[in-house]
């Protein structure tokens, strides 16, 4: 589903990602773990499209696209969803209009009529009981005023509405008390699907306790170091980051 | 021939054709004349007009008209959809077909200005002029050498009026332009409770000047909440001046929502002369093309322990101009007000064009006061974000004007005013796309 390969990216001229190659398939959840710096959330800005990444060599497929050439809107529209670590409060959006005109324009990208009202709101509606949110959230402005766990379970709402193929989860796990993580989480699992993919990035083990992952990767200084399965992630737990890099080294 | 000499010429064949009215308002009407040909047109020369060329106006030749015909079908289509008292007026004359005072309580008086001068025009003769004279502006001389029609409003102490009045002004597409000078005078009585919208629109291709006084007296203890809502025609050119004077524990409301007009003055000012008192400035504009909007404000706290609150929001687009100059003056010793201002505008276009100036005029030392204005583009983080959902970015940006011009309406208690101006505000923006679809879910959900 996903093929990154050799990737190469600089930021303000310093090199942050050194040749990663990832492969991610549909059903599996992939977390990429590693120690602050050595490029994780650079990785998912890259393939969400963020400005002022600047790809020298590699490339990046998805569904045999080349997701680089790709707009912003166009990525998430073929299915590609990121879930940002810090949500962007946007004043005076309210969640309602964020959510029926992002799924409408997914809608359009495969052909298909707007999702009439009365559809729209029974699938919020389901989508909200599940995340344990209030209707009333709906009128209120995107990310504006809401706690941390609040803003979290927000994107997943979103995931949950737009039903990506691929999920992507930049430290979803931050900032999140253990109720809050286990409703997250659920959110999470309850996408797990054999035609979905879910990539994890997360500095703690901690996340993988309720998502259990089928594989681990450990970027180190812009590269993968190590892979293996959630047994990894426990290692890493006990033993640090530390030992990883001497044995890349 | 000057430009002022335009309009007394027509003034003269007017007054010729007039028949006899009471010497008071002969007398006023001269005075008025007098003062705009000692005047003349404001020039950028002008502080107060500093950033509004008003040549359009003084070089135009606008004629007057005695005719109120209008298709019901089309004033069906341009009212406002609410419950209310209707008095409408067309291209200024008083249109009795398109009004509606059925079931007025007798508890507050409605009625053309026409009306209430040949009824009783003693009561009306007071209070005419006082807040809002001849000296203020060329305009509001102009207006009093013109005043023939407009509205009159006097609500009874203690009477809570529920359904708000509504004042309508249509201008058509004539084959002359025209011009209207109306007045409104309020007299709110103590303890009453009223609102009133004054609604300007009418047919697109309309190029009409539109030259308004408004007077709005509050007794002790009066709420009331004001809306003026100017849309379409694009071309039409609208003065306003607006005076409001706030007895002791009064409380007013003002909305202003611009939104159409190839040049727009609005003066609107507060008086706060009783403890208590309070005013609230709520504005919106939105210009595109070549739209002109100047909005002018001042709040006098002349007492102490009164309280005044602000705020403006802008949008410009393409080679609009706008401009905000708001200023809270605070009278030697009026000790213990608050007095906050804000002033934020959006440029959507690099040729769109504003000029802020906020000014506070302090005279005593117990005094709460702040004031500040931002001009900026829209969030491109938010941008960002909102793409990352799949939303082009087109449909973004207007989420996001849309977002910018919802501070204001959020304010706004009456939801058939707040739902047009959005609609309009979605409709007016520059990538034309569907955000009216999104709103009437929100609304439904409202349900």
């Amino acid at each position: 589903m996903l093929q990154v390969t050799d990737l190469h990216v600089t930021v303000e001229d310093k090199e942050i990602l050194k040749g990663l190659t990832l492969t991610i398939n549909a059903g599996e959840v992939h977390a990429i773990m590693g120690p602050n710096g050595a490029g994780k959330s650079t990785l998912s800005a890259v393939i969400a499209g963020k400005d002022g990444y600047e790809v020298t060599q590699g490339s990046i497929t998805f569904e045999g696209q080349d997701v680089l050439e790709m707009e912003i809107e166009e990525r998430a529209q073929a299915g590609l969803l990121l879930g940002f670590q810090y949500p962007v409060e946007i004043p005076g959006v309210k969640n309602i209009y964020l959510l029926k005109s992002a799924l409408n324009a997914q809608r359009k990208a495969q052909g298909l009529d707007d999702i009439p009202a009365p559809d729209f709101m029974k699938l919020v509606k389901e989508k909200l009981g599940f995340m344990k949110m209030d209707a009333s959230f709906l009128q209120r402005a995107v990310n504006e005023g809401f706690s941390g766990g609040e803003k979290k379970r927000n994107e997943i709402l979103q995931m949950l509405v737009l039903q990506p193929k691929l999920a992507m989860l930049d430290e979803i796990d931050s900032g999140l008390d253990i109720d809050a993580m286990k409703v997250v989480a659920d959110g999470v699992n309850s996408l797990r699907a054999e035609e979905r993919a879910i990539l994890l990035v997360t500095h703690y083990q901690r996340l993988l306790d309720y998502i259990v992952p089928d594989k681990v990767h450990v970027l180190v200084d812009g590269r993968i170091v190590k892979t293996g399965d959630a047994e990894l992630a426990k290692q890493l737990e006990a033993n640090g980051y530390e030992g990883i890099e001497e044995s890349a080294a | 021939m000057s430009d002022t000499q335009t309009f007394l010429d027509t003034l003269k064949t007017r007054s010729q054709q007039r028949e006899t009215e009471p010497s008071w308002i002969a007398a006023r009407r001269q005075a008025g004349a007098a003062r705009f040909e000692a005047l003349g047109f404001p020039t950028r020369r002008d502080e107060e007009w500093k950033y509004t060329d008003v040549r359009s106006i003084a070089q135009g030749n606008f004629a007057l008209t005695d005719n109120a015909d209008f298709s019901p079908a089309q004033a069906a289509a341009l009212t406002l959809p609410l419950d209310a008292y209707r008095l409408t007026f067309v291209d200024g004359v008083y249109a009795p077909a398109l009004s509606d005072l059925d079931a007025l309580p007798d508890t507050v008086h409605v009625l053309p200005l026409s009306k209430a001068l040949s009824e009783n025009h003693e009561a009306v003769g007071g209070p005419l002029g006082r807040l809002t004279g001849v000296d203020f502006s060329p305009f509001a001389a102009l207006n009093t050498a013109f005043m023939e029609e407009g509205a009159v409003v006097r609500i009874a102490p203690g009477a809570v009026i529920e359904k708000p009045i509504l004042l309508q002004f249509l201008s058509r597409a004539n084959a002359t332009a025209v011009m209207s000078h109306p007045r409104i005078l309020v007299e709110a009585g103590g303890r009453s409770e009223a609102t009133l919208i004054e609604h300007y629109c009418g047919d697109l291709e309309a190029a009409n000047f539109t030259n308004v006084v408004g007077e709005f007296m509050l007794d002790r203890g009066a709420i009331l909440n004001h809306y003026k809502l100017q849309e379409a025609p694009l071309n039409d050119m609208h003065v306003a001046s607006m005076h409001v004077e706030q007895g002791r524990d009064t409380r007013y409301t003002s909305y202003n929502l611009n939104l159409g007009g190839a040049l727009v003055r609005n003066d609107l000012i507060s008086d706060l002369n009783g403890q208590g008192a309070e005013t609230n400035f709520f504005g919106l504009f939105f210009g595109q093309g070549r739209q002109h909007v100047d909005n002018h404000t001042k709040v006098n706290h002349n007492a102490p322990l009164t309280f005044s609150n602000e705020n403006y929001k802008g949008i410009l687009d393409d080679r609009a101009h706008g401009v905000f100059n708001g200023k809270v003056y605070v009278k030697r010793d009026s000790q213990k007000i608050e007095g906050f201002q804000s002033n934020q505008n959006l440029l959507l276009s690099d040729r769109a064009q504003i000029d802020a100036k906020p000014e506070l005029e302090i005279y005593a030392d117990d005094v709460k006061c702040s004031h500040g204005t931002t001009t900026g583009q829209l969030d491109e983080e938010a941008i960002y974000a909102l793409r990352t959902r799949g939303i082009d970015e087109a449909t973004a940006r207007g989420l996001l004007t849309l977002a910018f011009a919802g501070e204001v309406l959020e304010k706004v208690t009456l939801d058939a005013v707040a739902e047009r101006v959005e609609l309009a505000v979605a409709g007016k923006l520059p990538e034309r796309f569907n955000l009216a679809g999104l709103v009437e879910t929100a609304v439904a959900l409202n349900d």
